[in-house]
């Protein structure tokens, strides 16, 4: 965690209540670094459109404060905190030319005629969108809008950005050439951005670190690899790629290392959460750490399973199969020569490390994400 | 087998547009092309008196025409007598020519199949003004049968004998001023509906669905009950007797022998036109401004606009579809109003087609009032243009 002199943003405490009854955030501690590019990720409804909004100074908080800067901009409107913002519908003003939509955060600055200009074409060329100074946003094409967007929220130089989902309504392929550009432009300017989405991969690909958001609380914030590799609660585990689960009960606390009774099977895993024996806990196991026909004594957990169907995904196999009373355990196996040669319906041994099974809280029903 | 193009199901479907193409004809095309020839053209003196304008064509029109004229004129006007039309055309030659009415009327009735010496003294015997020019101008000139005079008078011009067009006396002219007075009170019911009618339908449009649903319903219901009501309603709300007055009296305000006159004048013309015309400022503003999203409001003060600046540069410039929609609407319907006029006008809220309704109903004079019901109508077209290429294409169309 960042002490608070080296936050450039810091939700302490929120809470907010659209009807005063059901809490959209509440108990939010969270600090950004000054620079960093920072998401929130979680399913709809986890309130991180909400932290966006009262940090942008639309919405206010319940309780809590907001600092920027280490000021709590409490008093402070939406015009005021000099924030730039890119919204999920992009918002660009359609009677407006693209020159005129950049130059209006400008021009209410009462920044002058050739600055402006400079400013302006800066940013277009930051976006690579010169020559479409003319057009109105209506003759441009979706990811087109959206760099404008983005130009928008930058030219006027603020220091902290946000953004709103903002490739949501780009097809698959602009989006991706779009994370690399707002990543590019993340890294030129150096500013701070916080970035909401709900789709893992791009909050992977772009963020220096992911606040994961649930029921208007962080659960875990994390760079990309600690948050895939060291999911410190069952949610995250689940939330971020992809997860075998298993339920079951502590049998034995050792250091580090703990044994889960799981249907008959103990499965030992590297312990993450507190637990004492008896406590209901969740392993959860990535797909790809899974080896087929392990040599016996190499690994701690070592089981029967039943092959069931094979999906054939062109870098890898997705094998599923039954195994510690699990019927949709599955194994991602990499499409080399030699790997994963196994038929559907054979019996085989599967095993993985104690390290490679983490051992989470219990978590809740099955299947809620 | 030859595969021509099918016309066939086209024509069909032609078909089956046909009565409403017969409807719309039949309805509304021939009615409006009829009124509108009785502008210009008006056979009932030519038809009546063939004979004595072919012979006035001759005429000096210094003097008194002469005797071939006269007999014309009494076998005519016998002919007129016995076949009833001698009203229509003493009433025709009146407009020309005030006082001209009983004139013609008296001729025509005390005509006698023989003349009292010649056909010239009989005249002069019955009202001596068939020995002045003017008459014989004025039955002349009500004679031809495409005529002008109908425009002119709607615009307080008239023609003179000598052919010239010179402005009507003082004391008769008054289509002008009325024309006038209607374009600016249109003007100013538009001012008032824009002004009542932009913060509703802001309101609205902005509103949760479950109030926006009834707010509209309020503005919806009003427009779904009959005009009448709802200028009758007026008439409740505002005579001297009525809630309102009855109202500042209870409270003190206004003396009981001092209500105030809020109806029959133009008070109440503004009153109730600004409120049966509503809806349809409100309408296309609400359905323009659904359209702007909230996210542009929030982006304008993100980005550093106040709520002035931003309304003035963000919302407003986008609701100008809607203020042109419904503004021209609203003027339009203004401008040909008559109802609500008429019931809560009084005789100073008059506008122009109260006058129209007069000439068609109590004056008679159908080519007067088709005249001046062209010259609103070629204002509302001309406006329409106008608008059409003020807002060019990305305006909100009314039609």
């Amino acid at each position: 965690m960042t002490t608070p002199a080296e936050a450039h943003v810091e939700f302490q405490d929120i809470a907010k209540s659209y009807d005063g009854r059901v809490m959209a955030v509440q108990g939010l501690n969270l600090s950004v670094r000054r620079g960093e590019f920072l998401s929130l990720l979680g399913p709809s409804g986890s309130g991180k459109t909400t932290c966006l909004m009262m940090l942008a100074g639309f919405e206010t908080p319940t309780a809590g404060a907001i600092r920027i800067d280490g000021r709590s901009v409490h008093a402070l409107p939406p015009r005021k905190r000099g924030i730039g913002m890119v919204f999920q519908d992009y918002a660009l003003f359609p009677h407006m030319t693209v020159e005129d939509n950049l130059a209006f955060p400008l021009d209410v600055r009462g920044i002058g005629r050739d600055r402006r200009r400079e400013l302006v074409d800066r940013a277009l060329r930051l976006v690579r969108l010169e020559g479409f100074e003319k057009r109105r946003p209506g003759q441009l094409s979706g990811g087109q809008q959206q760099r404008v967007a983005i130009a928008r929220a930058l030219v006027f130089e603020p220091e902290l950005v946000l953004m709103d989902e903002p490739l949501g309504a780009l097809d698959r392929h602009l989006r991706e050439e779009l994370q690399y550009e707002i990543r590019r432009i993340h890294r030129t300017l150096g500013v701070t951005i916080v970035y909401v989405t709900h789709d893992q991969q791009e909050a992977m690909v772009m963020s220096d670190r992911i606040a994961v958001l649930r029921d208007g609380m962080v659960e875990q914030v994390a760079a990309p690899e600690a948050l895939y590799e060291e999911p410190e609660r069952s949610f995250v585990a689940r939330f971020i790629g992809e997860n075998n689960r298993l339920h079951g009960r502590v049998a034995e606390v050792d250091g580090e290392v703990c044994d889960v009774e799981v249907g008959g099977h103990v499965v030992r895993g590297y312990r993450v959460v507190d637990c004492r024996p008896g406590d209901p806990v969740t392993l959860s196991i990535r797909p790809e750490r899974i080896t087929l026909h392990p040599e016996p004594g190499l690994f701690s957990n070592q089981f029967d399973a039943v092959i069931g169907h094979i999906t054939f995904v062109g870098d890898h196999l997705r094998i599923h199969m039954e195994t510690c009373g699990r019927a949709d355990f599955v194994a991602k196996i990499s499409n080399v020569v030699g790997q994963g040669a196994v038929l559907e319906g054979d019996e085989i041994r599967v095993g993985w490390t104690a390290a490679d099974c983490r051992v989470l809280d219990y978590g809740g029903a099955e299947g809620a994400v | 087998m030859p595969r021509g193009r099918n016309w066939r199901p086209q024509l069909r479907a032609a078909g089956l547009a046909l009565p409403l193409v017969a409807f719309v004809g039949v309805t509304f095309v021939a009615p409006l092309a009829t009124m509108f020839s009785r502008s210009v053209y008006d056979a009932v003196v030519a038809d009546a008196l063939p004979e004595t304008l072919a012979l006035l064509e001759g005429w000096d029109g210094e003097s008194a025409p002469g005797e071939d004229v006269f007999a014309a004129a009494a076998r005519e006007l016998m002919e007129a007598q016995e076949e009833r039309v001698i009203g229509q055309v003493a009433g025709r030659v009146n407009r020309v020519q005030g006082g001209m009415r009983s004139i013609v009327a008296v001729t025509g009735r005390r005509l006698a199949a023989a003349p009292d010496g010649s056909w010239r003294e009989t005249f002069l015997g019955i009202d001596p003004a068939w020995g002045e020019a003017g008459t014989w101008h004025a039955v002349r000139t009500a004679g031809e049968r495409y005529t002008s005079r109908h425009y002119l008078a709607a615009v307080d011009l008239r023609r003179l004998p000598d052919g010239s067009i010179a402005r009507q006396d003082e004391d008769r002219r008054i289509y002008l001023r009325l024309f006038a007075r209607t374009f600016l009170v249109s003007l100013s019911i538009t001012g008032l509906c824009l002004l009542f009618g932009y913060p509703l339908a802001h309101f609205i449009a902005h509103a949760p669905p479950r109030r926006a649903g009834l707010l509209l319903a309020l503005v919806l219901v009003p427009f779904w009950t009959s005009l009448l009501v709802r200028t009758t309603s007026w008439i409740v709300l505002l005579q001297g007797q009525g809630v309102i007055n009855d109202i500042l009296v209870a409270l003190g305000l206004v003396s009981d022998d001092g209500r105030l006159a809020l109806i029959y004048n133009m008070t109440g013309t503004f009153v109730a036109m600004t409120h049966v015309l509503l809806p349809f400022m409100v309408l296309p503003l609400y359905s323009v401004m659904r359209g702007i999203p909230r996210s542009h409001m929030d982006a304008a003060a993100s980005l550093g606009a106040g709520p002035a600046q931003g309304f003035l540069r963000v919302y407003w410039p986008q609701t100008l579809p809607g203020v042109g929609a419904g503004s021209l609407l609203v003027f339009i319907l203004a401008i040909g109003y008559y109802i609500t006029p008429a019931l809560v006008g009084g005789s100073t809220g008059q506008l122009i087609s109260n006058m129209v309704a007069y000439h068609m109903q109590t004056s008679l004079n159908w080519g007067l009032a088709s005249a001046l019901g062209a010259i609103i109508l070629a204002c509302v077209i001309g406006l329409y243009l106008l608008y059409e290429r003020l807002a060019g294409t990305e305006g909100v169309r009314v039609a």
